[in-house]
């Protein structure tokens, strides 16, 4: 049996564990007639003409873990931004774990999407936004959306503030020979709210994992959102990461992806902009060797004046990595005084490496600006020499160029022990060990 | 220190420098001096090892050791500094860091452990004010947004810190102000003594006034054609370099 019929025929069984009559099921079997309809995309659709699903279909995924696994804190503790305190969602296997867990409930709630979907007091907030931005149409959302059970539940009243920044944590133990994880996370930014989430999918050993994960944020007036996406997964785990973004009137949301790690790993990061004064930023660094394969797809679409857009991807890739990277902005007509940019810069350093990069605008407003560069290139043999040539030996040479390039993406991170956890990740994968902590 | 002997290079074919001989000893300033496109910067590039060109015959000797394979890290290691004409920006990368990793690679290259931090510290805060460079300058990234002056300086600055046995300054003087040029020229200077030695590749003379050359060589389609002591930079200063080249044509 494939993937698709697998997971169609799975559905009665997870109908088992859910409340059938609850509003939200309704949303599930909408969507899980959509998936059996439409599949997995296929390499025939412009959208993925760069990456094939066909290998990740034929692998024999379980979709529900037969046993509840445990982890010690020592075993996973270096994946946690441990050097500062944060709330912590942490899943096993896709189970919720209490243990690893650091929730609250004090003015915001930061907990769990299997209590959201719940609990009568959440009722009214998943009433408004539960599946109100993420498509309905694209199969792989409403994949995630027909088995929607748990996940991260953020929701932050007007004016409010979480005390510390949140750690969304997905950790896979290698229970199963593979597992498929679809976690469904809800953040909620009320008007004036503000906070920061960094999301991690890690697995632990070399048993294949393919999670599809929808993430849906909601930022209302004035609120900020910075949201950072660390991917540096086994070699044998892959990611599908959709998130939707809906933003109202001088609100500002950025979203870092760091993709350094895993096996096939796609970034479909979509933002609305449904008022004015509106921004959002699109930032990210991708470092890969082996046979690894990123591709991120984003989408901004201005729907309302005077607002603003920025991306800038910058890409590294060696050995036989390839990447893609195509974003597409779209202003309407009513959307004038637009300013959208965006910026992707590659660097590859082996031969056998390649990298897609594909710009799409498609611009209805005649006041705007927008622009939008982008570059293949390798590493500047008189910066190399000029480095050489101060006692810096070669390799060591090319990383701080590397670094050098990759660097003004990370100047917006706005929590100092990530950034340096950061710099840490990107120095190890450049393989060096420099006279200075990057 | 330094020996070139009959030194042929050049890029994809197509040769640059032609025949030059060179002795630089410890304790000496050479002025290399000559019209654009002469070959200089090629001169320079070439000591420091600059892949890109192919050396095709002769050799550059240091203390009697042929460099023909070392790579620019390792005649650095021994004592080779070029200062560049155009230095590169690396963003991320702040003054101070990008020091500290050249003088550890390089102790780390003679078997030596890192130096002490607070070693390193005074030693940084010695050379800066040596060069008089604010201390705010060594913690902006390198080069990124400097003037050219700043940049010239911070050239200097790294050679100050690094000590090495032959300075080549390249074009160190072009984009430079009066004031600029006098603290580079002062910082040279006082960084010079009997166990080292400098080359100056200039094509003008007004950086001679403050650096005072034992030896003045003009090149002129890679080759040195005329050589002299420092009044020799005064007459090509008065007479330009047509004379030269006349004289070489005959």
């Amino acid at each position: 049996m494939d993937l698709k019929d697998k997971l169609v025929s799975s559905f009665m069984a997870f109908e088992n564990n859910v409340d059938v009559e609850h509003p939200v099921h309704d949303i599930r079997t909408e969507a899980i007639k959509n998936f059996e309809e439409k599949g997995f995309p296929s390499k025939k659709q412009e959208a993925w003409k760069y990456t094939s699903l066909k290998g990740l279909q034929k692998v024999d995924f379980s979709i529900f873990p037969k046993q509840v696994n445990t982890l010690e804190l020592k075993e996973v503790k270096k994946y946690f931004l441990h050097e500062v305190d944060t709330y912590k969602i942490v899943f096993i296997d896709g189970n919720y774990s209490p243990f690893l867990s650091e929730t609250t409930h004090d003015g915001v709630d930061i907990c769990l999407m299997s209590a959201a979907l719940t609990k009568p007091m959440y009722k009214q907030v998943i009433d408004v936004y539960f599946n109100k931005i993420a498509s309905k149409d694209e199969s792989l959302t409403t994949l995630n959306t027909a088995f929607s059970r748990e996940g991260a539940f953020i929701y932050i009243p007007k004016n409010k503030m979480p005390k510390k920044p949140i750690e969304i944590l997905h950790f896979s133990t290698g229970n199963e020979a593979s597992l498929m994880l679809q976690p469904r996370n809800l953040i909620v930014a009320e008007e004036n709210a503000e906070l920061q989430v960094i999301e991690r999918h890690q697995s632990l050993t070399s048993n294949e994992v393919l999670t599809n994960a929808v993430t849906e944020i909601f930022a209302a007036e004035n609120a900020i959102v910075d949201f950072y996406k660390v991917q540096n997964d086994a070699k044998t785990a892959s990611l599908i990461d959709n998130t939707y973004i809906n933003q109202k009137d001088k609100s500002v949301v950025k979203v870092h992806t760091f993709s350094f790690g895993g096996k096939l790993t796609r970034n479909n990061l979509n933002f609305y902009q449904n008022g004015e004064h509106i921004d959002s930023t699109m930032k990210g660094v991708t470092i890969l060797g082996d046979k690894q394969h990123v591709d991120h797809h984003t989408l901004v679409h201005h729907i309302e004046p005077n607002c603003e857009s920025h991306q800038d991807y910058k890409g590294i890739y060696g050995e036989n990595s390839t990447g893609v990277f195509n974003g597409k902005i779209i202003v309407d007509k009513i959307a004038q005084k637009t300013n959208a940019f965006q910026q992707n810069n590659n660097i590859l350093i082996s031969d056998k490496a390649s990298i897609n990069t594909k710009p799409q605008l498609e611009i209805f407003a005649d006041d705007v600006k927008c622009s939008h560069g982008c570059t293949i290139g390798q590493l500047d043999e008189d910066a190399l020499f000029y480095l050489q040539s101060r006692g810096i030996p070669n390799k060591e040479a090319r990383a701080l160029l590397m670094y050098a390039f990759a660097n003004n993406v990370l100047e917006s991170v706005r929590i100092p022990e990530l950034k340096s956890r950061i710099n840490k990740i990107i120095a190890e994968k450049l393989g060096v060990r420099l006279g200075f902590d990057l | 220190m330094l020996k070139i002997n009959n030194l042929h290079a050049g890029v994809e074919g197509n040769e640059i420098l032609k025949g030059i001989d060179l002795e630089v000893n410890a304790g000496e300033v050479h002025a290399i001096m000559g019209p654009n496109g002469s070959g200089k910067s090629t001169l320079a590039a070439v000591i420091a090892g600059k892949e890109e060109f192919e050396v095709t015959e002769g050799n550059v000797l240091l203390n009697g050791e042929d460099l023909e394979d070392a790579a620019p890290e390792e005649r650095a290691h021994k004592g080779i500094f070029l200062s560049f004409q155009y230095p590169v920006e690396i963003p991320g990368v702040s003054v101070t860091n990008f020091m500290k990793t050249a003088i550890n690679e390089t102790r780390k290259a003679k078997g030596l452990e890192d130096m002490p931090a607070n070693e390193m510290l005074k030693l940084i805060r010695e050379k800066s004010e040596l060069l008089e460079i604010d201390r705010k300058f060594l913690s902006r990234s390198l080069n990124e947004g400097f003037s050219g002056g700043e940049k010239k300086r911070n050239e200097i600055f790294q050679m100050a810190m690094l000590e090495p046995q032959l300075a080549i300054l390249d074009e160190t003087d072009s984009g430079l102000d009066i004031d600029a040029l006098r603290i580079v020229a002062n910082g040279v200077n006082k960084l010079k003594s009997k166990n080292n030695a400098v080359i100056v590749i200039t094509h003008y003379q007004r950086l001679l006034e403050y650096i005072v050359p034992d030896f003045v060589h003009v090149l002129h389609e890679g080759k040195i054609v005329k050589s002299g002591d420092k009044e020799l930079a005064h007459e090509l200063e008065d007479k330009g370099y047509d004379w030269i080249k006349q004289e070489a044509a005959v």
